[in-house]
């Protein structure tokens, strides 16, 4: 996973609450057996009408925001179905940061397998940079998110911050403790399936 | 201080735990499907890695078959692949597989009780956010995604945040509990607690109108934990689960000295506290139907559809996101519920297409027909759902009222397969998901249960089946 330590781009505002997954990326698009080239699907039902044209009134079809790297949108954020295709998605368009005052649980842990950052702030704060038209810097070593006018501190787990920062391979750090999960095995009283 | 029940199963499974951040848990018992493992093994590959515990995995193939005859081609050329990529995986990772031609097939939170391979006490886990079914047999079931699908896959063990405790207790008896099903039960939850109200959560439910359903019903509660935002939600197992899973297919051999066990450590402490806590009365609760584009838009049968400021409340995104539901619905406020038409019907998914589900919409359908501007379909759980309820004559008796009777799968509750709604029409589902397009593009799904779907069925729009005889 390629690491994740800074950014700077205007912020794409999606002023929409409980975004899920599904309209992320609809489910006609999840037959494909790799992971990348989910881009092109990102919120596909929003972005295009029947004929596939793109709608002039979603807000990635405005040419403004084509080299945003960052998507601000409403509360609870990535709900419904656990498909990472959505972070997937996401990230092969072009977003490294998401920031919304909630997550869907699933979705977030998700992001974090894929170098992308959630960050939760309060609605106030959501709302304010959703008008920000000038670019804002999400500076992850030092936790802080920087505006035309403003400095805005954010929370993130410090273990989930030093797998974003050194772009770990989570299963290689797991294998560090085989010696626990063999130990964990052998006084386990839960039967094999077969 | 007391622990809950999610806090034992939780710490029984700690491998590596730590002060603050993640801890490592170990999971039991790993479902695997077609649709959110292909990257998973080839992660696996690309690293040289193997499957851990392959006697610990089991794979289906559920999302995307096709549900009509199983002697066919796959006409779907990608859904062919995803469906030959999981059998080779299995095959070179050395995991059981249920494929579409084996009678065990069918959903993956349908197939795993039926074959006690769900068991109290255990961690299972899916690429599926509907894992949580399983909670209702007393275990920590929760969804994933495919990087954690390959994280179990190669050690076994998953890094997780704890979440907290939460406790909903059903209090009440249903004076029909026939017409007013669990279904009900957890689309009212959600209607009060909202649709993020579960966030980073664990559920448990209790109280005498958990303990009154059967273990299907409580299945049916479970499952939707994930529509209240829920990581996971379960229910202390007693008697009835342990009678469940007794002499299945796969039920352990040692299963008696298990049950000893369960029966004196499954179960929340007197003292145990919970961080959060609802409550609701069931005793006068009346059939649900959602309205809008997402769960929490629920409302009572006889009421009629809410205005977005009655909705929301005041909080002016839930107006800007009822506004739009409505929109995309098609539906005025003001409109009675009884008064909406519908164009199709699906009794199916792993909320609702279970033998008890299909016994249960059979009963309203009485030698009457599907109202002929209605398309609708059967799809039961899993192959052996259908084979036991053709055994009971069901199939018949929904045949006969024209009702399609398909194989199972998860066809329309998701429209990966061919089974999906056409842009506009309207849809009674027994389904878990109103998103939109969730059913096709364009599509319009109301949420009911499988006594609302049926009768919903014959006759063209929405009933209150409490009028209804359901002898």
């Amino acid at each position: 996973m390629e690491p994740f330590k800074k950014t700077t781009s205007i912020v794409t505002p999606l002023d929409k609450v409980n975004v899920d997954t599904d309209q992320i990326v609809p489910k006609q698009f999840l037959k494909l057996v790799q992971k990348s080239g989910f881009g092109k699907f990102l919120f596909f039902n929003w972005r295009y009408d029947e004929n596939e044209h793109p709608k002039s009134d979603f807000v990635l079809n405005d040419s403004k925001y084509d080299n945003s790297k960052i998507l601000v949108a409403g509360d609870n954020f990535g709900c419904g179905s656990s498909r990472e295709h959505a972070v997937w998605a996401l990230q092969d368009y072009g977003f490294s940061v998401i920031i919304a005052p909630s997550f869907a649980d699933i979705f977030f842990s998700n992001c974090f397998k894929n170098g992308i950052l959630p960050i939760s702030l309060d609605q106030s704060i959501v709302e304010k940079l959703q008008q920000e038209s000038e670019p804002i810097e999400v500076d992850l070593e030092n936790q802080i998110i920087k505006t035309s006018s403003d400095e805005i501190p954010f929370e993130i787990d410090s273990h989930k911050k030093k797998i974003l920062l050194e772009g770990l391979d989570d299963i290689a750090q797991t294998y560090q403790f085989e010696d626990k999960i063999s130990e964990f095995e052998k006084q386990s009283t839960v039967p094999s399936v077969l | 201080m007391g622990k809950t029940l999610f806090e034992k199963i939780w710490d029984a499974h700690v491998v590596v735990g730590k002060e603050s951040g993640p801890s490592l848990i170990y999971i039991d018992r790993h479902l695997v499907h077609e649709v959110t493992s292909p990257q998973a093994f080839d992660g696996l590959r690309m690293n040289n890695r193997k499957v851990r515990r392959p006697d610990l995995t089991i794979a289906t193939m559920d999302h995307n078959v096709p549900t009509t005859d199983r002697g066919l081609p796959i006409l779907d050329q990608t859904s062919s692949i995803q469906i030959q990529t999981l059998e080779k995986n299995c095959q070179d990772f050395g995991i059981k597989l249920f494929d579409i031609n084996s009678p065990n097939q069918g959903i993956v939170h349908v197939i795993g009780p039926q074959l006690g391979i769900t068991l109290p006490g255990s961690t299972i886990v899916c690429g599926d956010s509907h894992t949580s079914t399983h909670g209702a047999f007393g275990a920590l079931a929760f969804g994933i995604g495919t990087s954690e699908v390959e994280h179990v896959l190669a050690s076994q063990t998953l890094w997780l945040e704890k979440p907290k405790p939460f406790e909903i207790r059903v209090e009440g008896k249903r004076k029909n509990p026939h017409a007013v099903t669990a279904k009900d039960i957890v689309l009212s939850i959600i209607k009060n607690i909202g649709t993020g109200g579960g966030t980073g959560t664990v559920i448990e439910y209790r109280g005498e109108g958990i303990e009154d359903l059967s273990m299907e019903q409580r299945m049916t509660v479970c499952n939707m934990s994930i529509e209240a935002g829920a990581r996971a939600g379960l229910i202390a197992p007693d008697e009835k689960t342990y009678e469940y899973l007794r002499g299945r297919q796969y039920t352990p051999k040692n299963y008696e000295s298990l049950v000893e066990y369960w029966q004196d450590n499954l179960k929340s402490d007197d003292d145990a506290k919970f961080e959060k806590q609802f409550t609701l009365h069931i005793d006068d609760i009346a059939p649900q139907v959602s309205w809008g584009t997402n769960p929490g838009m629920t409302c009572d049968v006889t009421e009629t559809v809410p205005t977005p400021d009655e909705f929301s409340k005041g909080d002016s995104n839930q107006k800007k996101g009822a506004e739009k539901a409505l929109d995309y619905m098609d539906l005025k406020p003001g409109t009675p519920i009884e008064e909406i038409k519908i164009d199709r019907v699906f009794i199916g998914s792993c909320t609702n297409a279970r033998l008890e589900d299909l016994i249960e919409a059979s009963k309203i359908i009485k030698r009457q027909k599907v109202s002929p501007e209605v398309r609708a379909m059967v799809v039961p759980g899993s192959q052996m759902v259908k084979k036991q309820a053709e055994e009971m004559g069901l199939d018949k008796i929904f045949i006969n009222a024209n009702f399609e009777w398909r194989e199972a799968g998860c066809s329309m509750c998701l429209g990966m397969n061919p089974d999906i709604l056409s842009p506009g029409e309207r849809c009674a589902s027994t389904s878990n998901r109103n998103f939109e397009g969730r059913q096709g593009t364009g599509g319009r799904t109301h949420l009911v249960s499988p006594v609302m779907a049926a009768a919903a069925a014959i006759n063209g729009h929405f009933v209150d089946v409490r009028t209804m005889d359901l002898s």
